[in-house]
């Protein structure tokens, strides 16, 4: 038996913290989510809220980007109409691993009340979908909800998950 | 017990008439009643015979055969109606079997309005008065989109507002508003292919299909349970941080935090 034990655990005065690589690589994932500039109707406007000097998404680290290759999670902020369906999928696929999706208000969820033709009757037919932000349009306090409870799931997860795409329907 | 009537295509019959109603039409008055349209008519005349013309609400309406519809705008033009603010047709395919189409024109030398409408048979085309009036390069483009109407001499006939693949026109009172087979499937058709079809299932347009009892698919604010885990009904309170909190930042514990009485 050792002379000298040491719990490093409860580290004792040394100057140690223990934690797990997945814990440590997820929690700096989840504080700096960089978000796609991507409004698409009126929910736009709340997003747009949510990262100016009142509400301050810099706080969360995230930050807008003009970019999908940038990004790492997606907020489509508003309608989804059947011909820009197309571009949505090709910006998802074009931002790099691991990537996550909010779908912001009833439009995104589904279709909310363009009940009609044109328009994608919820944007996880298309792509997958993290978060389903209710509201029309929800308010900027309530994307920062929804965007601390991704951070919650985000921490939760193994740092190497694998990507299965969730469904609703 | 009601009729059995066949549902084949509801869509081109009318589904509900009432019998008492009186469809509301404005009063249709002379144009020799207004001075200023009546000048206006008698230079028009010097040109074309329209079939008819008179003023409601207002707006002189003159109804031209529809191979004049270019030569009408040209001397409406000359008259002083310098703007084309719209352009479009309606569906009267039911009722007379074609389509209205109307220009509404402005004057802003005479401040005067008037709307030139001519009558089409469907699968007829019609000239384009895009070379008279530069706004009705959109506004024809638009009404092929919606109607299916082709223009002649167009500079760029193609769909405006749908999607270039897309099938039917949706204007059409004969389309339903929930879109046809192509259209429902249309997102998933070029995407992903028709194989995909199965994978993704029919639109659910219920707007009530959020389940709250459904703790697979659903979460819902402030009764947060793990997954498949029975709904419960007592609110739980929602923490921003985990149990163990996280490395570097310390916990917020509600329970514990202050609510201040007043401002300090």
């Amino acid at each position: 038996m050792a002379q000298h034990q040491v719990n490093y655990a409860s580290s004792g005065g040394l100057p140690i913290a223990l934690t797990t690589v997945d814990k440590l690589v997820q929690w700096g994932r989840s504080n700096s989510l960089w978000a796609l500039t991507y409004g698409l109707a009126c929910c736009a406007i709340e997003m747009m809220a949510a990262g100016a000097s009142r509400y301050d998404f810099d706080r969360f680290g995230t930050i807008f980007r003009a970019s999908p290759r940038h990004s790492d999670v997606m907020i489509i902020a508003g309608t989804l109409t059947k011909k820009h369906a197309e571009f949505t999928k090709r910006l998802y696929d074009q931002m790099a691993e691991p990537k996550w999706v909010i779908s912001m208000g009833s439009c995104a969820n589904t279709g909310g009340m363009f009940n009609t033709y044109s328009t994608v009757q919820g944007v996880d037919r298309i792509i997958p979908v993290d978060i389903y932000l209710p509201g029309c349009a929800p308010r900027p306090e309530t994307l920062q909800y929804a965007l601390m409870l991704l951070q919650k799931k985000i921490r939760r997860e193994r740092a190497g998950r694998k990507v299965t795409p969730k469904r609703l329907v | 017990m009601r009729q059995f009537t066949p549902k084949d295509n509801v869509q081109k019959k009318a589904y509900f008439t009432d019998r008492f109603r009186i469809q509301p039409s404005l009063p249709k008055l002379e144009v020799s009643s207004n001075e200023a349209f009546a000048s206006q008519l008698k230079s028009f005349k010097a040109h074309i015979n329209p079939l008819e013309t008179y003023i409601e609400a207002g707006q002189w309406v003159v109804w031209v055969k529809p191979e004049d519809n270019k030569r009408a705008l040209e001397v409406m033009k000359t008259i002083g109606y310098e703007n084309l603010s719209e352009m479009s047709a309606v569906d009267f395919i039911a009722q007379k079997g074609g389509f209205e189409v109307f220009y509404q024109l402005l004057s802003m030398e005479h401040h005067t309005r008037a709307r030139v409408k001519c009558f089409i048979p469907v699968g007829q085309s019609l000239q384009s008065v895009e070379s008279v009036y530069k706004s009705a390069n959109w506004a024809e483009r638009e009404m092929y989109d919606m109607f299916g109407i082709l223009l002649e001499n167009h500079p760029y006939m193609k769909r405006l507002l749908m999607p270039d693949d897309w099938q039917g026109h949706p204007l059409l009172k004969t389309y339903p508003l929930l879109g046809d087979e192509a259209a429902q499937w249309y997102e998933i058709d070029t995407l992903f292919g028709k194989e995909y079809r199965e994978v993704v299932g029919p639109e659910n347009r219920d707007p009530a299909r959020v389940e709250v009892k459904n703790t697979n698919d659903f979460a819902r604010i402030r009764h947060e349970v793990p997954k498949g885990a029975p709904y419960s009904d007592t609110p739980t309170e929602q923490e921003y941080q985990e149990e163990n909190g996280v490395p570097l930042v310390s916990k917020v514990v509600k329970a514990q935090s202050k609510t201040l009485k007043e401002r300090r």
